[in-house]
């Protein structure tokens, strides 16, 4: 009987074209393992704070789970995870400043918010003491972002159809396509500087919130070709040749059909667009000024009438009334105009994914 | 789009247009609709030169009234008498911070992209792009505020350490002995580092989405890993787009303002210490002098404004170039 040979039962051959793996638990388990040796790390060494206890940690992991992962399965293996887990950390990189920022601002602007802050302006209030309000800021911006897009949104959508209907591969229709990407990187100081230079200092207007709307309008100019040349690309060629077999002009094609095809893709460049100069601060600094007054003219501007005020450039003053002072009230409106800012450009944003979502270009 | 054979009426308009797809070419609403879509394309390439035109036009004066080398010269005081200007110190922690902000960024940014495009699951994918394009939803100031108020109180710890362990790397020397109030070209670089990440990352993951299917799948076949997969068939087909996603990043940082303005403690004096305070850039110079710049002080900012105007028009073009090479491709 003891003669019958049995074939070791400590490794039974696996018919499975993988190599040896970690199992499921072995993960789960490191992360217990290295948290626990680095909390005996801390206690024996001395070292403290909450964010070297995550550096430590998320380190420790790495470095064990690619040792063992190279002791089970192999080098190629051990290299896969190493870089999975780097990809997985760098998100969470990014993730981190998202969530820090908005949860400070939101920490330090929650307690100003009120319906006085919304509603009143800062006139005849001390800016050092608590109080007053950033109406007259919100009406400011709202104004300068609504006239910038004014102007920016109807050139940049006819500036896109040029690009994308009339000039094909001419020279001049790339040298533009080529330039709106330049433009696109144009700093916004720049920008604020031309329409100083040219608008105040060459032509003698005063600051005024539309000079600020000028600034913008530079800005946002490249979006909007950018974003509605994609959009009308997307429009099928069929919708246009349909059109001009029953002898429709090429204008009334691009108006009647391509422009309405394509009209929700648009809108939502165009808001994205606004999204992206509602909170420039730059250009605003150097054109519009500052005023404590709510003014609902954005071309006032004369010695006896004060330039609008701006969101951005609120915030600024008030930083710059605070002195670093990170307790004073002034820091504090700051931050909650800082808040209210954010707010209103995320709700910019949600619209226009929204616009993006509901609506796709149809074919 | 190419596709539809245009109308050549306003280049040769003495040339009747018979063989057009649109029927009669020279019907008068198409002439004055083309004429109008034609200027607005016009108006992105009249300003543009504007830009440069008027920026020059008003700085020539200061520079005919500075007295010292305006590449080199490190202070900046346009108004007195005789006036002394250089952009030396503007010139050196604008490119140190946004360089900073490239090292901190591009890996991470690429990081982010691969984990969109080939790790995060697939339905999950377009909204964590909107979410990571959020960063991009962020106005420049609140960084700044937040730059200020809250990274730069909590950066000790990692200023000493990096002192400590990396300080004779010169760069990361921390000298002074009182704390650091991290008020410090490091800090901008920081923020600078967050502010581009969005553009590089969203850039970046457009490309990786490029990638042809059939290569990653032969890749998977072969046997390969998702890394090896990743390295032999996405990272070698987005190279070009991402160097162009970093220049395009670096350009950004290179002309943000309020975030810089806030957090460096102005310093016109070249430092080689990244993490000591001070530190001034071409656009935080900018948004700092404007208010008390007399007539020459003016001209002087718009000088320094074209220089940063022209640095990234350059950074900008090579971009845009590497760009097109990869479309033509």
């Amino acid at each position: 009987m003891t003669t019958l040979e049995r074939p070791a039962p400590t490794a039974p051959p696996r018919a499975t074209l993988s190599g040896q793996k970690l199992p499921l638990y072995a993960l789960p388990l490191l992360v217990v393992g290295v948290v626990v040796v680095t909390l005996l790390l801390f206690a024996l060494t001395g070292f403290a704070g909450a964010a070297g206890f995550v550096v430590v940690t998320g380190l420790l992991y790495t470095a064990a789970q690619t040792a063992l992962s190279f002791w089970v399965e192999g080098r190629r293996q051990a290299v896969d995870r190493l870089c999975t887990t780097l990809v997985y950390l760098a998100f969470l990189l990014a993730v981190l400043p998202l969530v820090l920022i908005t949860w400070y601002t939101v920490r330090q602007g929650i307690g100003v918010l009120s319906r006085e802050f919304l509603t009143t302006s800062m006139f005849r209030v001390d800016p050092e003491q608590p109080g007053g309000g950033i109406y007259h800021a919100i009406v400011g911006t709202l104004i300068q972002s609504l006239l910038a897009t004014a102007i920016a949104a109807p050139l940049g959508i006819l500036a896109a159809i040029y690009l994308v209907e009339y000039g094909g591969r001419r020279p001049f229709a790339r040298a533009v396509s080529f330039f709106v990407d330049v433009m696109t990187g144009v700093p916004s100081i720049v920008a604020g500087l031309f329409v100083f230079t040219t608008w105040i200092l060459i032509l003698g207007f005063q600051k005024s919130g539309f000079a600020g709307s000028l600034a913008l309008f530079i800005l946002m100019l490249p979006i909007v070709i950018r974003s509605t040349e994609e959009m009308l690309k997307l429009v099928p060629a069929d919708l246009r040749e349909a059109s001009y077999a029953l002898g429709v002009p090429k204008w009334r094609t691009i108006l009647k059909i391509v422009l309405p095809t394509a009209l929700a893709g648009i809108v939502t460049g165009v808001m994205l667009g606004v999204a992206r100069i509602a909170g420039e601060t730059a250009p605003l600094l150097l054109l519009v000024g500052l005023n404590q007054k709510v003014e609902y003219n954005p071309f006032a501007g004369r010695i006896d009438q004060n330039p609008q005020a701006s969101l951005p450039t609120l915030i600024y003053e008030q930083f710059g009334i605070a002195v670093g002072n990170t307790e004073a009230p002034a820091f504090q409106r700051a931050w909650g105009a800082a808040l209210v800012l954010i707010i209103i450009i995320g709700l910019l944003n949600a619209t226009a994914r929204l616009i993006a979502r509901f609506a796709r270009v149809r074919g | 789009m190419s596709d539809q054979p245009t109308p050549g009426t306003s280049t040769t308009p003495d040339v009747p247009g018979g063989s057009d797809v649109s029927g009669a070419a020279v019907r008068p609403g198409d002439r004055v609709f083309r004429g109008i879509s034609f200027a607005a394309g016009a108006t992105v390439l009249v300003t543009m030169a504007a830009i440069a035109a008027f920026l020059i036009y008003k700085s020539i004066p200061a520079l005919r009234a500075n007295t010292v080398n305006f590449l080199t010269f490190q202070q900046w005081f346009p108004d007195k008498q005789p006036s002394m200007f250089g952009i030396g110190a503007l010139l050196y922690f604008t490119l140190v911070t946004s360089l900073l902000a490239m090292v901190m960024a591009v890996p991470v940014a690429i990081g982010i992209a691969l984990y969109i495009t080939y790790y995060a699951p697939r339905r999950a994918s377009q909204s964590l792009g909107y979410f990571v394009d959020l960063l991009a939803a962020v106005p420049s100031i609140v960084y700044g505020l937040w730059g200020f108020a809250f990274l730069a109180r909590n950066m000790t710890g990692l200023t000493l350490w990096l002192d400590k362990w990396f300080g004779w790397t010169v760069i990361f020397n921390y000298q002074p002995t009182n704390e650091p109030n991290n008020l410090s070209p490091f800090t901008a670089g920081v923020v600078l580092a967050i502010m581009i990440l969005p553009i590089i990352s969203s850039i970046s993951r457009e490309v990786f989405r490029q990638v042809p299917r059939d290569q990653v799948e032969a890749a998977l076949a072969l046997g390969a890993t998702r890394w090896e997969m990743i390295r032999t068939a996405v990272l070698p087909f987005g190279r070009a787009g991402v160097t162009s996603a970093s220049i395009l990043g670096v350009g950004r940082a290179l002309g943000e303002t309020l975030a810089v303005t806030l957090v460096l403690s102005s310093v016109y004096e070249v430092n080689l210490h990244v993490t000591e305070s001070g530190g001034v850039t071409f656009a935080s110079n900018i948004a700092l002098k404007y208010g008390e710049a007399g007539e020459i002080g003016t001209g002087a900012l718009i000088a320094s404004g074209l220089c940063l105007f022209i640095i990234t028009l350059a950074v900008n073009f090579t971009a845009g170039l590497i760009i097109r090479r990869q479309r033509v491709a």
